[in-house]
């Protein structure tokens, strides 16, 4: 449990300046400028406006460590697989029980880091936890030290002397957990950060589409060569970022529908397909993903009116009947009823938008439970 | 008990075998058709102690699953009752879980009729320490409240570190600690045998 915080990756995408001064560090987003450092496939060096990015622990220096979870791109196909199946497992495990409760993590603690708003990540964490019988510490920005000054290291630093096993966490600013992973003994668990990554969702989502279109499969991907259309806001979706990464691990094709100003810059490095034209992607389409407008990040204006957006990019009753019978309809919530997806296609047929829901607390169980008994790769 | 079995506290400290009236030459203990006639007569004892009765047979993954399947086939075939088969994976309730890296967890699947108030009876290859037992006692108890619990293992090896004994035995075989045991079955193994593998 103490060994190896400090890896060969840390000093590597470590700036020059001092990163030990805690009193700045709510604010990692140091714009690490890493010219040529860019592998084509990750994305998490893609600048973003109003954000840096400290990037991805898959970046140079060698493997990453499986003893946490900051990026979905920290899972190699092997390592997905198995954290799909794994959640596959424990959902049999609980399955039909009247206590859906596992003692394997009893006396461990897990602690919810939110230093941004969320509902359904944070219960999802917390029920994962608890499932598994571990003590969880709910921990929000608002209404703690944070709001009195506190840096992110003092917190962490707070955080490691009461001895967190695991902390979740989630904040505004593109690579804080993995700044956060470098201060603590206790496995780091992304629960999203500003618009960089999302790597639970992602893996909530791969588990969803494989339950619908390679039902029964295990000990593989089951995704391979399926073609998964991601629409809308994804220049400020770490949902996009980490479903890019990881679908593509897992040999899924990937096709980006958005305005062009709601494409990241450095798009065209990522291993996808990029059109405009929403009817035609959906044809081909194994599931779509519809991604959520989010206006709480957008500054400037991105497109002329929700109106014109929702009828080139928006889902609708027509553009759903394109898709293929087996189909599915996937948002990772919250939805903007009406903007990105009509509530009809919500609610309709081959929409699995409540099944992600329950999915995501499987699939959280499945990493704490890898990462606290001995790393996401460890039993292969 | 310890007096009845002193062979096998004398053998703690990785000594050599056993006085030779208990000892067993190293290698094959049980072939194919010494494993089939001891299913049998494990079946034939699970009805003499069920009387008439049905029960539900949980196998402990791998082997011990594969041993309720043919259980639960040659009481079907001696008694004309159906006894339904499960499998239970106790690796999410392991007392070691973190001492040891992890294994993959496998399939846990009870029947229809689920545990409650049924006579289970267990179904394990080896009977070792008695904690993968324990495991199996207490995920059985998430799972509902069996009338009973009995335990069925196709050898027994000694060196109990919790007060948990067998129902029904395929072979007691005296062991060393350091000693090991090997069950193959043709179903994962491609062959039936019980192998004792000596230390050396």
């Amino acid at each position: 449990m103490t060994a190896g915080i400090r890896t060969p990756t840390a000093t590597s995408t470590q700036p020059a300046t001092d990163p030990a001064s805690g009193t700045a560090a709510d604010r990692v987003a140091d714009p690490v400028g890493r010219p040529g450092e860019a592998a084509p496939t990750t994305v998490g060096t893609v600048d973003t406006p109003g954000t840096g990015t400290v990037g991805t622990a898959g970046t140079p220096g060698g493997p990453p460590p499986a003893r946490h979870l900051l990026s979905a791109a920290d899972l190699d196909l092997a390592g997905a697989v198995h954290v799909l199946d794994t959640a596959e497992r424990l959902a049999q495990a609980i399955a039909g029980r009247e206590v859906p409760k596992l003692p394997t993590l009893r006396g461990r603690t897990v602690v919810n880091l939110f230093f941004e708003d969320s509902t359904r990540t944070r219960i999802s964490f917390e029920l994962a936890a608890k499932r598994l019988s571990a003590d969880v510490i709910n921990f929000s920005a608002k209404g703690s030290s944070v709001s009195k000054g506190e840096s992110l290291k003092d917190t962490a630093l707070t955080l490691q002397a009461m001895g967190a096993d695991a902390v979740v966490c989630r904040h505004p600013s593109s690579g804080a957990p993995h700044r956060l992973a470098r201060w603590v003994d206790g496995h780091v668990v992304n629960a999203g950060d500003g618009t960089h990554e999302h790597p639970t969702q992602a893996l909530l989502d791969a588990f969803t589409l494989r339950r619908h279109l390679a039902p029964g499969v295990t000990g593989r991907s089951g995704l391979e060569d399926r073609t998964v259309v991601v629409v809308g806001d994804v220049l400020h979706s770490r949902v996009a970022r980490s479903n890019v990464l990881l679908l593509s691990t897992l040999g899924a094709r990937v096709v980006l529908v958005a305005p062009p100003t709601l494409l990241p810059r450095g798009f065209e490095h990522w291993p996808v397909e990029v059109t405009y034209d929403l009817d035609a992607a959906v044809r081909r389409a194994d599931a779509v993903m519809m991604l959520r407008v989010q206006r709480e990040r957008m500054e400037g204006a991105f497109f002329p009116t929700p109106r014109e957006y929702t009828r080139h990019f928006g889902l609708d009753e027509r553009r759903r009947a394109l898709l293929p019978e087996h189909g599915v309809v996937l948002h990772p919530g919250p939805m903007n009823r009406g903007v990105e997806i009509t509530p009809q296609v919500a609610d309709g047929n081959g929409s699995v938008i409540v099944e992600q829901v329950a999915n995501g607390v499987l699939v959280r169980m499945a990493v704490l439970y890898l990462l606290l008994t001995g790393g996401l790769d460890g039993a292969r | 008990m310890a007096p009845a079995r002193p062979e096998t506290t004398s053998t703690d400290a990785a000594s050599p075998a056993p006085p030779a009236a208990d000892a067993r030459t190293p290698g094959r203990l049980l072939a194919g058709p010494d494993i089939a006639r001891t299913v049998d007569r494990m079946a034939h004892q699970i009805l003499e102690r069920t009387t008439g009765r049905t029960a539900v047979l949980v196998g402990i993954p791998t082997r011990g699953v594969h041993l309720a399947h043919r259980l639960s086939g040659r009481l079907r075939t001696f008694s004309g009752q159906a006894f339904p088969v499960g499998e239970l994976d106790i690796t999410l309730y392991r007392d070691d879980l973190r001492r040891r890296p992890p294994r993959s967890l496998g399939q846990t699947t009870l029947p229809d009729g689920g545990v409650e108030d049924a006579t289970v009876i267990l179904v394990d290859d080896v009977l070792y320490s008695g904690r993968t037992v324990r495991a199996a006692l207490d995920a059985l108890r998430d799972h509902g409240r069996p009338a009973q619990v009995q335990l069925a293992v196709l050898v027994d090896r000694g060196h109990r570190r919790l007060p948990i004994r067998a129902d029904y035995v395929g072979k007691n075989v005296p062991t060393a600690l350091a000693d090991d045991v090997v069950v193959r079955l043709a179903e994962v193994d491609g062959v039936d045998e019980v192998e004792l593998v000596r230390a050396p």
